[in-house]
């Protein structure tokens, strides 16, 4: 102890608050856990098996990436564990795993390597993946199965295990034969073809079909409180997509209630729930100041809304947000905040 | 009863909440610190044009003795801070760096160190032009920090006719407690020195804006200017940089200082409690500015707290005086979210060292934490209290487009307050890019 102590120079601020990239996308993940043992619990052991064949292929494209451009190894900040978990959560529990699998390479490598990886993505690459998925198996990603179907956890579903370049069970089988044994349509797909609107309360736990981890937006809206609640997230994004497509919903619903479902409904079915809480709020591709945020949020409401009722397709989340996500670099220019002190000046004369 | 005030309470927007460490010093008094056998005392303590030395090598000082002169309207003169003998005048490292000139002076050991110089004066019947000559000759420049030649401020001031004296007691920093220690044991200099600062600048009001979290300090201060209506005492929400004088004007009088402006630009002057206290305390008696009270804190140190410490008293001296924990430390002049981590411990206490922190460096975070890319959060933009958008000027900062930094996004307007570093979560240095980008666009400028 002679002398005096060595001294570390650094410059300010000599503190730094407790949080960390790795940090915030670890209590992501947190979040999304107890959605994925729901999703499981709903809908057993295909799954199981389509969460973590997803989530494989993504973590084995990104460190593949990472080699091929001797990049430094970015699985410990554990954005393609989140890019995994949701993109497996928005497919339908019986998608067959190699197309998963595939989905998980496009996902990472056209949603997030090409634009140069973490923090540069323009879209969010869990939709990405799922955009592909659909334009690439529009058959199998529509093919859905019941929740809390006996014997889910002793057996795959048929499709699960369908051979690579094959088509699904299901679907492939004549039609009029297994198909209504075994695949069941969401209630959104009820509503719009069908005009049958499933119970509010079912909606609401989960306990319906739909795809993996969309169904229970209960779950989905606990965990986000979580996240929102320890600044891991921007509240402000599902509160104006939320908002708004309640609002807007309830205009139609005013206007023709046999036409267009209520606002509530509107809330909690398909993947609305899923996408304001996890995708919308995915912060490299959302704007960064606090009223491009609240517009950013409105937009993708007022589009999911719009898309759902006068489209072709019975949901319209994921399309809305890749629209938000593309829109959001301008909205994020046209809002910077006013400096302080930047008091407006009269011209020279 | 005070809580419909809480809710009200004011502040200004964005900002950070830093854990604050102030209880390490906060109940400790001010205590006399022990005189350094060798001072080393910076011919410039202040802004503006060094002092001009006026003793030579060899000759005896006595404590309050000017020993430098100011030069120039923007400059103050230097007193002995000890009874001794001057060794040597030469150039010594400062803080910041750059090597400037400074009195070396062996201090008398068995001298009692009274304050032997001083040239009483009754304030109340000098002029104006008067009163500010007596503030520029005892040595006097802001406490808080930026060290600005103290009666020249309130000579603009007076020039330009501000109403209100905005007297900064929102210490905002976190560890430092001098200020509000201040408040609560020399609250009579503090006042004296408030009714000095109105008398030399022409304002007829004067606001204290204190930080909620020194409840004690707005007690007694609001006890003794009950009668006082010339003095208010106002509640500021704690938060960082509450502290800065265009955020603490803006919150107490609801203006916005122009960018590019001056807080005289909307009527007011700033100035800080350790400041007028000083003012208070040395004026009547015309006595120099020789010391002040330091918070000397961290957990690298043993005895942490508020000393009254001579100015030229070495760091090294003072750690070997409150004794340190740890081999390896950062030591930091000032607070540390704007302070200057020093790079020799041969820097010595002056007019502007509010504060010094010691924290140890263990051997495993020595390294800086891995930084990521920018994830495009918002939590910068959402803490810059200047309401900028640091991820933007840290991306154009990397790209090295600096005038577009200032041209487009408002560099200048940056005081470097570390806000937005305090809480990127990609751990980006974007307050040290902006400062480079500062710096190099000031270069060019020139
Ligand atoms: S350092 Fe500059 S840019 Fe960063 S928060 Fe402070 S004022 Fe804003
Ligand atoms: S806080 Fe850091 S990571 Fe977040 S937007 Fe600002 S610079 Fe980017």
């Amino acid at each position: 102890m002679a002398g005096p102590p060595r001294i570390e120079i650094r410059s300010s601020p000599h503190l730094h608050e407790a949080v960390s990239v790795d940090m915030i996308m670890r209590h992501v993940v947190y979040a999304l856990l107890p959605i994925c043992v729901f999703a499981v619990y709903l809908f057993g052991l295909s799954a199981a098996a389509l969460i973590v064949t997803v989530l494989g292929a993504c973590l084995l494209t990104e460190h593949l990436f990472n080699r091929f451009a001797q990049k430094p190894n970015s699985l410990g900040d554990f954005s393609a564990v989140i890019t995994g978990l949701l993109l497996a959560l928005t497919l339908p529990p019986g998608f067959p795993l190699w197309m998963g699998a595939t989905a998980g390479v496009i996902a990472i490598a056209l949603g997030k390597v090409v634009f140069g990886g973490l923090g540069q993505n323009v879209f969010n690459p869990a939709l990405v993946g799922r955009a592909f998925a659909q334009a690439a198996f529009p058959v199998a990603i529509t093919s859905w199965s019941p929740a809390l179907a006996p014997g889910r956890f002793d057996t795959l579903l048929p499709s699960t295990l369908t051979p690579p370049f094959m088509l699904p069970a299901a679907a492939s089988a004549a039609p009029g034969t297994v198909v209504d044994a075994v695949s069941s349509a969401t209630p959104l797909t009820l509503q719009k073809f069908d005009h049958v609107t499933t119970n509010t309360v079912d909606l609401f736990t989960g306990m319906t079909g739909g795809s993996t981890g969309e169904t229970a937006a209960l779950l989905i809206l606990l965990c986000g409180a979580y996240l929102a609640l320890r600044r891991m997230l921007d509240w402000r994004i599902p509160a104006g997509m939320l908002g708004s497509a309640a609002a807007l919903a309830g205009v139609f619903h005013l206007a023709d209630p046999a036409k267009y479902p209520d606002p509530l409904f509107t809330l909690f079915s398909g993947g609305l729930m899923l996408g304001a809480v996890f995708m919308a709020t995915d912060v490299v591709a959302s704007p960064l100041t606090p009223r491009g945020v609240w517009i950013y949020g409105i937009l993708i409401g007022v589009l999911t809304v719009l898309i759902r009722l006068f489209g072709g397709l019975p949901e319209g989340v994921m399309y809305a947000i890749l629209i938000g996500n593309a829109a959001s670099p301008l909205i994020a220019v046209l809002t910077q905040p006013r400096a302080f002190g930047e008091v407006k000046r009269r011209k020279p004369t | 009863m005070a809580f419909p005030e809480a809710f009200t309470r004011r502040t200004f927007g964005h900002g950070v909440h830093a854990p604050e460490h102030k209880d390490l010093t906060r109940e400790r008094p001010i205590r006399r610190f022990a005189f350094a056998p060798r001072l080393t005392v910076p011919l410039s303590q202040h802004i503006g044009k060094p002092a001009v030395p006026c003793v030579r090598p060899g000759q005896e000082v006595g404590r309050g003795e000017p020993i430098a002169l100011a030069d120039g309207f923007l400059s103050v003169p230097i007193h002995a801070p000890v009874t001794g003998v001057v060794e040597a005048i030469r150039l010594m490292p400062s803080a910041r760096g750059p090597k400037t000139g400074a009195i070396v002076i062996k201090t008398y050991a068995a001298d009692d160190q009274q304050v032997l110089y001083g040239a009483p004066r009754t304030i109340e019947n000098l002029a104006p032009a008067e009163l500010i000559q007596a503030i520029q000759d005892i040595g006097l420049a802001g406490q808080g920090g930026a060290a600005f030649p103290t009666h020249a401020k309130l000579a603009a001031a007076r020039e330009h006719h501000v109403e209100t004296l905005i007297v900064n007691g929102c210490e905002c920093e976190p560890y430092q407690t001098t200020d509000h220690r201040l408040m609560l044991e020399w609250v009579d200099d503090l006042i004296a020195g408030i009714h000095f600062a109105l008398a030399a600048s022409g304002a007829r009001r004067a606001i204290i804006g204190v930080e909620d979290n020194k409840p004690d300090a707005i007690d007694v201060l609001r006890r003794r200017l009950a009668a006082d209506a010339s003095i208010a005492v106002t509640a500021v929400r704690t938060k960082y940089p509450q502290g800065s004088a265009e955020l603490l004007i803006k919150v107490l009088l609801k203006r916005e200082v122009p960018a590019g402006g001056r807080s005289y630009d909307v009527g007011a002057v700033v100035q800080n409690i350790a400041t007028l206290v000083m003012l208070g305390r040395l004026l009547p008696p015309g006595q120099g500015l020789i010391e002040r009270v330091v918070t000397i804190t961290g957990e690298g140190v043993k005895q942490p707290g508020n000393y009254l410490v001579p100015f030229g008293t070495p760091l090294g001296f003072v750690l070997e005086q409150v004794g340190f924990v740890g081999d390896m430390s950062r030591v930091i002049l000032g607070g540390p979210m704007m302070g200057t981590a020093v790079s020799s411990l041969d820097v010595p206490v002056t007019k502007a060292t509010t504060a010094i922190v010691v924290l140890p460096v263990q051997p495993a975070t020595a390294s800086a934490p891995r930084m990521y890319p920018c994830i495009r959060c918002g939590r910068c933009v959402a803490a810059c209290p200047m309401h900028l958008n640091p991820s933007q000027l840290g991306l154009l900062a990397a790209k090295r487009e600096y005038r577009a930094m200032q041209e487009r996004f408002h560099l200048d307007a940056c005081f470097e307050c570390g806000s937005c570093t305090y809480v990127c979560p990609a751990h980006i240095p974007l307050v040290q890019y902006l400062r480079i980008a500062k710096a190099l666009n000031r270069e060019q400028a020139a």
